[in-house]
């Protein structure tokens, strides 16, 4: 009888090795490389903006914290999410998100559109102790966030580090990380003005952990919060434009 | 340890170690003002401290040529002990996470306290500090067996063993400092993705080697998986980890992609870390262990082929179902269903490869706990892989996805299977390395085994009813065509399944320590009695019975 084909395959070590890399590849490759290359995997946003460097310091506190852990930044197309939370997510929405943040799991709700949902000051005080404004929720307390003076001497490194990965922060906008990462949290200071000119008027300027003598952690985490579903007004129209037809 | 080697090697340590510490001291001064700094310090101290051990024992004698007609087992035992360390950590930290979504004051005012610092050191923890350390020990002992052949040098094997464990401490370190690139199950951040890279290299290395001084001419099943866990997890990582760091005074990193591609990327990880991490391996341990101690051939070789080929081809594609109904566009979403249903061919020929080996030893399923516990893993395999499959069409996804029932589903393969067979295989494993007759205590086998099956039970059925409440919970409309729940009501239903999750797993950490300290004690009879030394145990072909196919 002839010899069965996978015993050979199974006496050769290193065949056997390059069988498995590519057997195991195909997948990956079908799958996630066409996403880079079709066109209208992302759709169009021209109105897209981007983080100021204080969202973005906000958004690594929440990434720092495991905020994903139990909070979705992805509004599915199904009818009681969309009556829940808002339109759905579109993927343009995450584009300059360097990683995503998805999440897989809500223990808390979802997250895509809490941007002026409610007040910097509710979102302070929740922070501080969640259970002061809702009191069954079991989200832990973020204290330390009011205590700590936020780090943003160095934001314009991390702009920079942007850029590398495709995000379109131009030189002045690095230049001028730190400064407008203070002047968003200050409004009354000489640098309010320079965050609007470079990010836009809609930009929220203003003091949002209540106490303007300091930055805080909590400034930059409730700058994060705010803009949550706010970059873009694509998913609003898409919803509008669905609600025509 | 250090006597085991010869002296080159011990030179060889020495560099290697000498080398690592200067990369600690350059983290630490470029990381001064940043949290690499103390990562810095945590490998300097880690490499300080084991060129302290190698300098003390290095006038030791060398060790006797005669060695080499003998296994190297030393990495496999200290890596069976540091897989019964990770394996308590990592679920006294599940236990505490649990118990903080049931009572969430019960932390400290403290940012490492928080539950989303704490929780990937529980995830880390148990699949990478216990299971990987669990893979690293039974497949240097499985590969030497099914090779007849020794690890090609005594040094590679302990650098890997310590590297790993060095990545691990850098990982659990770092959650609690809020060093994380959110990525799951890909949480460390650049520099110890790196380390992983070298480390797994070496792994692979050791493998080939091996493999190529083997005297079987065939290569045995077991160790296709071995191979396919090394090689696949090492492309999965590699391309899940690109990222640019701030600056290299910077712990900190931006991922290369973002987005909708970014989350397509990290879910074909997040998946086949569990297809190849979680699952090929741990198949790998199976295709060794139960065989061998139920004393029976593997039922079909023929059905290894197909289920190893299958799970290899098959997984890579599954991972978009983790993004159903999301922005990911829906021609990828579709693919990943229709091969998460495929998928359930090659997991349930696995399975039922493994219980119909047991036909005929089933009477020492009865009596013998060890061999239950690799019976329930490969039951729980089956069904935890029906569960995945059913979890993937996109209309379950739609009930499912976000609840609590992926956290049951998810446990319900951790505990279910990748543990018990790690338990199943290390109480037939221990007492081979120790030359010891059997365990200090196959009572205590028992106790576990009830222990463990009893928390798996409590733990799965409490996220099973939690998650598909709040899922009924989240869709109800009231008459009036409104939603009937908010989503604080979904919560507050969860306490009670809350609180029974956090028992189930305090049932599974005390079966693990249980556990740690009967290997404890195995240890000390062999350190204090007398051991058995049985001559069959040697790479010697024809001699000692290499496991074969039944057909």
């Amino acid at each position: 009888m002839k010899e069965f084909f996978h015993r050979k395959i199974e006496r050769n070590a290193i065949g056997f090795v390059l069988a498995i890399v590519g057997v195991a590849s195909i997948g990956g490759i079908v799958e996630i490389a066409p996403l880079f290359t079709i066109g209208e995997t992302v759709e169009e946003a021209p109105d897209m903006r981007l983080y100021t460097p204080l969202e973005l310091a906000g958004r690594n506190i929440y990434i720092r914290e495991g905020c994903y852990a139990c909070h979705s930044q992805m509004i599915r197309t199904l009818r009681d999410e969309v009556e829940r939370y808002g339109p759905f997510s579109l993927a343009v929405e995450s584009q300059y998100d360097h990683p995503m943040l998805w999440g897989s799991k809500r223990t808390g709700p979802d997250l895509a559109r809490l941007g002026d949902k409610y007040s910097d000051a509710w979102h302070v005080a929740h922070l501080i102790n969640p259970r002061d404004v809702v009191p069954e929720s079991v989200m832990p307390k973020y204290g330390w966030l009011m205590r700590n003076e936020l780090k943003y001497d160095d934001l314009g490194l991390h702009l920079a580090a942007q850029r590398k990965v495709g995000v379109p922060y131009t030189d002045d906008m690095i230049a001028n990380a730190r400064w407008d990462a203070y002047g968003q949290a200050n409004p009354d200071s000489s640098y309010a003005q320079g965050v609007a000119e470079r990010y836009g008027e809609a930009t929220n300027i203003r003091v949002f952990d209540g106490e303007p003598a300091r930055i805080t952690e909590m400034d930059a985490l409730v700058a994060y919060l705010q803009i949550l579903g706010r970059l873009t007004d694509a998913a609003h129209q898409t919803a509008a434009a669905a609600a025509e037809e | 340890m250090v006597s085991g080697l010869t002296v080159s090697e011990r030179q060889l340590s020495l560099v290697v170690l000498t080398a690592l510490a200067l990369c600690g001291l350059a983290m630490a001064a470029a990381g001064r003002a940043d949290a690499l700094g103390i990562h810095g310090f945590i490998v300097l101290a880690f490499s300080l401290g084991l060129i302290f051990l190698v300098i003390s024992r290095y006038n030791d004698p060398e060790p006797p040529t005669e060695r080499l007609s003998r296994y190297y087992d030393d990495p496999t035992k200290v890596g069976i002990v540091l897989t019964m360390i990770w394996a308590v950590v990592g679920m006294f930290f599940g236990v505490w996470v649990a118990a903080l979504l049931a009572w969430p004051d019960l932390t400290f005012d403290a940012g490492w306290a928080s539950f989303g610092r704490l929780r990937p050191v529980h995830t880390s923890g148990v699949i990478f500090g216990f299971g990987g350390n669990a893979l690293i020990a039974t497949s240097f002992h499985v590969l030497q067996r099914t090779s007849r052949a020794r690890l090609p040098d005594q040094f590679s094997p302990w650098f890997v063993l310590i590297g790993y464990n060095l990545f691990c401490v850098l990982a659990a370190s770092g959650y609690l400092m809020g060093l994380t690139q959110s990525k799951e199950y890909a949480e460390p951040e650049w520099y110890a993705d790196i380390w992983l890279v070298i480390v797994w290299v070496v792994y692979f290395l050791i493998y080939i080697r091996t493999l190529q001084r083997r005297k079987e001419p065939h290569i045995y099943v077991a160790n296709w998986y071995y191979m396919a866990f090394i090689l696949v997890v090492a492309v999965l990582h590699i391309v899940n980890n690109l990222a640019v760091p701030v600056s290299f005074g910077h712990a900190k990193s931006y991922s290369l992609f973002s987005g909708v591609q970014d989350a397509m990327t990290q879910w074909w990880y997040g998946h086949n870390a569990v297809a190849f991490f979680l699952t090929s391996g741990f198949l790998g341990m199976m295709y060794y262990y139960l065989p061998k101690r139920a004393e029976r051939p593997i039922f079909s070789y023929r059905l290894s082929i197909i289920s190893f080929w299958g799970i290899t081809f098959m997984y890579m594609w599954a991972g978009s179902h983790h993004l159903h109904y999301t922005a990911l566009p829906q021609w990828v979403q579709t693919l990943g269903m229709t091969f998460s249903l495929v998928l359930l061919v090659p997991s349930w020929a696995s399975a039922g490869n493994a219980l119909a080996t047991l036909n005929g030893a089933w009477d020492k399923v009865r009596t013998d706990a060890t061999l239950r516990f690799m019976m329930v893993a490969a039951v729980f395999y089956g069904l935890s892989t029906f569960e995945g499959s059913f979890m993937a069409i996109r209309a379950v996804n739609s009930l499912s996805h976000y609840t609590d029932w992926t956290v049951g589903h998810v446990h319900a393969g951790a505990l279910g299977w990748v543990a018990m067979i790690t338990f199943g295989s290390l109480y037939a494993l221990v007492p081979w390395m120790w030359k010891q007759e059997r365990m200090y205590s196959p009572k205590l086998v028992e106790v576990h085994f009830w222990l463990a099956l009893t928390g798996t039970i409590i733990y799965v059925f409490a996220m099973w009813n939690s998650g598909i409440i709040q899922g009924l919970m989240w869709r109800t409309y009231n008459d009036s065509g409104t939603l009937a729940y908010s989503f604080i009501d979904s919560l507050v239903a969860m306490h009670p399944y809350y609180i029974a999750r956090t028992v189930g797993g305090l049932f599974f950490l005390a079966g693990a320590i249980v556990a740690s300290w009967n290997v404890w004690m195995t240890i000390r009879m062999a350190r204090f009695g007398q051991s058995q030394e049985s001559g069959a145990d040697v790479p010697v072909y024809g001699k000692a019975d290499a496991v074969q196919a039944g057909e």
